[in-house]
């Protein structure tokens, strides 16, 4: 809302009137747009009651489809993240490192798997485990899911802990050093717990973005929500009710946890312990706050 | 490696790739400036219109989209983008959603740089005698414009490794073509590295611009 505060003045009565015709101008395209969306599904046959109240009556629809879907999509989120964590923590503390050659390796890991895309990972990680037979048969999808998300998500983050201890005021190193503790004790005790706290909010919103990639194994047949979402609609012939109900409930799920993310910085900002801004400076090739990077 | 490029059209792949990041990044900025022009107006309607748009595509995932615009758009609703050929129908379909999915980012980019605009200068602008027009043209509008180009960079660069989420629906670009080969020749470690390299050259050249143009852009406070 501060952005209103900037572009506008407050307004007077003639502009409080103009405003008040232009909402219901707005609310009128809304109604028409609205109109349109339900006249075209009522001509295609999408608003049939057969179609729609199997959400309600049939609890065969949650517990053979949806919810398996769901906990398919949540396993592999779930495991990725915590992968994800691990090699980003790594890879960003490698970053930081003194020695040139171990910031060297870390920073080409880190950018190539920043720069390939998830899909590609994924279809790739998937053929060498279905050739090799590297996990069960049943485990392979989800192994390449997890694989995919792990390595793109955690180099994201390690670009998280690099940027967040970067973003640390000076002194806080340099009164380590001060006090005789070394390089890596500062790192440690001193800039990694304080940038780790700064990042948390950016941490949730990866999260999202782990939680929304992650049904893109569909392509390599991993039965996630989009998956069960598509059966669902053949066994109940509601491919479109199937589909919307499933992007409810994935923007549930994701709203959710953005707004999680928002009261977790807020709450940062109020106990004013982190020293500035950490989780803004993310510089993909760019520099914008991870939870804002669709990807 | 070699043989790769020269039993399949790597390059053609990779033009269709070209061509529907261009066409979603084209379509990514009109709607989100649209979306954003609505979610920053005074009047409450367009506003929650606008964060309604942000809220639903930033949070539904892209695959979905994409599944959807086929299965769902396409075959049950009979919305089709070419009548004729079912391969260009995917093809547009998938611009079209990479454009939606990406304009709600487009649009939280440029709120983020109107949002780095301090109250004071707007304060300023007026005090001296600018009307609303003119404190917008010369005062505003350029540090949000400046604020907001490391964010729609990075959103640019993610529409470009996004655009192989057609490869669900046949869109015709890189990571389609990966899928064939991957199955012809098995998931050998070169052929994931002949697409990797292909990314890393699109978005690479692109990220070190966008970050340059910040820095040089960037607003002094």
């Amino acid at each position: 809302m501060s952005a209103q505060s900037v572009l506008f003045d407050a307004p007077g009565p003639k502009a409080r009137r103009r405003h008040a015709i232009l909402a219901v101008v707005g609310a009128v395209l809304a109604v028409v747009a609205l109109y349109v969306v339900v006249r075209k599904m009522q001509t295609a046959n999408q608003l049939q009651g057969y179609m729609w109240e199997p959400f309600l009556t049939d609890r065969s629809v949650w517990r053979d489809y949806l919810l398996k879907g769901l906990w398919g999509t949540i396993k592999a989120a779930l495991i990725s993240i915590v992968f994800a964590a691990v090699f980003g923590l790594v890879f960003g503390v490698g970053r930081l490192s003194t020695i040139r050659p171990v910031r060297w390796v870390c920073s080409v890991v880190v950018e190539f798997f920043r720069a390939v895309p998830v899909l590609i990972m994924m279809i790739f990680a998937f053929g060498v485990y279905t050739r090799n037979g590297v996990f069960a048969n049943d485990l392979n999808p989800l192994a390449a899911v997890v694989t995919a998300l792990t390595l793109y998500n955690g180099a994201v983050i390690a670009e998280l802990v690099r940027s967040g201890v970067h973003s640390l005021p000076k002194g806080q190193g340099e009164a380590g050093l001060a006090v005789g503790l070394t390089t890596g004790q500062v790192l440690r005790s001193i800039q990694l717990p304080q940038a780790l706290t700064a990042m948390l909010p950016a941490l949730i919103g990866q999260f999202v973005t782990i939680l929304k990639d992650s049904a893109l194994g569909t392509a390599i047949t991993y039965t996630e929500l989009l998956t069960w979402s598509k059966t669902l609609g053949s066994a109940f012939t509601n491919t479109v009710p199937a589909y919307i109900v499933a992007a409810i409930l994935f923007i549930t799920m994701n709203y959710l946890l953005s707004r999680l993310a928002v009261t977790v910085e807020k709450r940062l900002n109020r106990r004013g312990k982190t020293a500035g801004g950490a989780v803004a400076a993310a510089p993909l090739p760019g520099g914008a706050p991870a939870d804002a990077t669709p990807a | 490696m070699g043989e790769i490029l020269s039993n399949y059209d790597v390059l053609a792949a990779f033009w269709g790739t070209i061509k529907l990041s261009l066409l979603g990044t084209f379509g990514a900025l009109v709607l989100g400036t649209i979306v954003a022009v609505l979610r920053l107006s005074p009047v409450r309607v367009f506003q929650w219109i606008g964060s309604w748009y942000v809220n639903t595509f930033r949070n539904t995932p892209l695959t979905l989209l994409m599944v959807f615009s086929i299965l769902g758009l396409t075959f049950i609703l009979g919305l089709q983008l070419n009548t004729q050929d079912l391969n260009s129908n995917a093809f547009r379909w998938a611009a079209v959603m990479l454009a939606v999915y990406h304009g709600a980012f487009i649009c939280e980019a440029l709120r983020s740089g109107v949002n780095t605009v301090p109250a004071g200068q707007a304060e300023a602008a007026r005090a001296i005698g600018l009307t609303f027009g003119q404190s917008m043209q010369h005062v505003l509008l350029p540090q949000a414009f400046r604020g907001s180009i490391a964010p729609i960079g990075s959103t640019i660069i993610a529409l470009i490794k996004n655009s192989t989420v057609a490869a669900v629906i046949g869109g015709g670009e890189a990571a389609n073509l990966m899928s064939t080969v991957i199955e012809n020749e098995g998931s050998r470690f070169s052929v994931f590295l002949v697409f990797a390299i292909g990314f890393v050259i699109l978005t690479l050249p692109l990220g070190l611009f966008f970050t340059s143009m910040s820095r040089r852009l960037a607003v002094k406070r």
